[in-house]
């Protein structure tokens, strides 16, 4: 028999490697693979609470986290590829102006 | 030892351990495949917990689809390793005190404030099978999943606008 504490302190675990990564990595995809790494880290939880409370709306809620998850990656993704072709360089410290 | 303690303490072992991979690989490839099997191990922990098709979905839509995109980005721009660049003295242990920070904030809400004590029932009930999730989707959260369906679309059409050719 498994505690839900467990469960929640792996999902803790691994959201703060996520928010470490986004802090001190310079390249702008494994950033993005930081991110999803934490929301990945809430869906975690997420089906760790539905299973512990016996309610279906967790699973339907990591659903919708992994549709927005998609959406964001497609639209980021493309975002850095538009950044590389301006700038030819995708360096977090070299993206330090909105104008192309 | 339980058999069902054992394995959650393995695949804990191997999804920290893959996060930590990611966060340390130099070549952007490997962080990817690093991710990979951190959501593989993810899915199994699903499937622990009583969420088939949630399992299911994770492995197709994140360490299938969301993966594949990445990797196909990483070897599309040739980023694999960036070129060093100069890092702030200050930003790296500032990092690691901010994240500390963090996770002992979190675990003292989780633990000390809400007392987690709650045991999680092991039998495999059939209530989340994809049939249930069917149901609830499509009567209690039709509105959310139009608009989700709808926020893909638009996603679609903001990548295919962004990475056109100017003219």
């Amino acid at each position: 028999m498994i505690p839900l504490a467990w469960y929640i302190a792996l999902s803790a675990v691994l959201f703060t490697i996520g928010a470490l990564g986004v802090l001190v990595r310079r390249n702008p995809l494994v950033i993005f693979m930081s991110i999803e790494l934490m929301l990945n880290s809430a869906n975690l939880a997420f089906i760790a609470f539905s299973h512990a409370f016996g309610a279906l709306s967790g699973q339907v809620f990591v659903f919708f986290v992994m549709a927005v998850a998609a959406a964001e990656v497609a639209v980021g993704l493309a975002l850095i590829v538009a950044i590389f072709r301006t700038k030819h360089t995708i360096n977090v410290d070299e993206m330090n102006s909105l104008k192309g | 030892m339980s058999l069902e303690l054992l394995l959650f303490l393995i695949l804990a072992l191997i999804a920290i351990a893959s996060a930590l991979g990611m966060l340390l690989s130099r070549h952007a490839v490997y962080a990817a495949l690093f991710l990979v099997l951190n959501f593989a191990t993810v899915a199994v922990f699903y499937l622990l917990l009583n969420a088939p098709f949630i399992a299911m979905a994770q492995i197709t839509v994140y360490a299938g689809a969301i993966m594949v995109l990445f990797i196909f980005v990483i070897m599309l721009l040739g980023t694999e390793v960036l070129p060093p660049s100069p890092v702030l003295p200050w930003q790296r242990p500032l990092a690691f005190l901010l994240a500390l920070g963090l996770l002992a904030e979190s675990v003292y809400l989780l633990f000390f404030r809400q007392r987690l004590t709650l045991s999680l029932p092991a039998t495999i009930d059939p209530f989340s099978g994809p049939k249930a999730i069917g149901q609830a989707l499509f009567t209690g959260y039709l509105l959310p999943f139009e608009i989700t369906s709808i926020l893909l679309l638009v996603a679609m059409v903001g990548a295919i606008l962004l990475t056109r050719k100017e003219r």
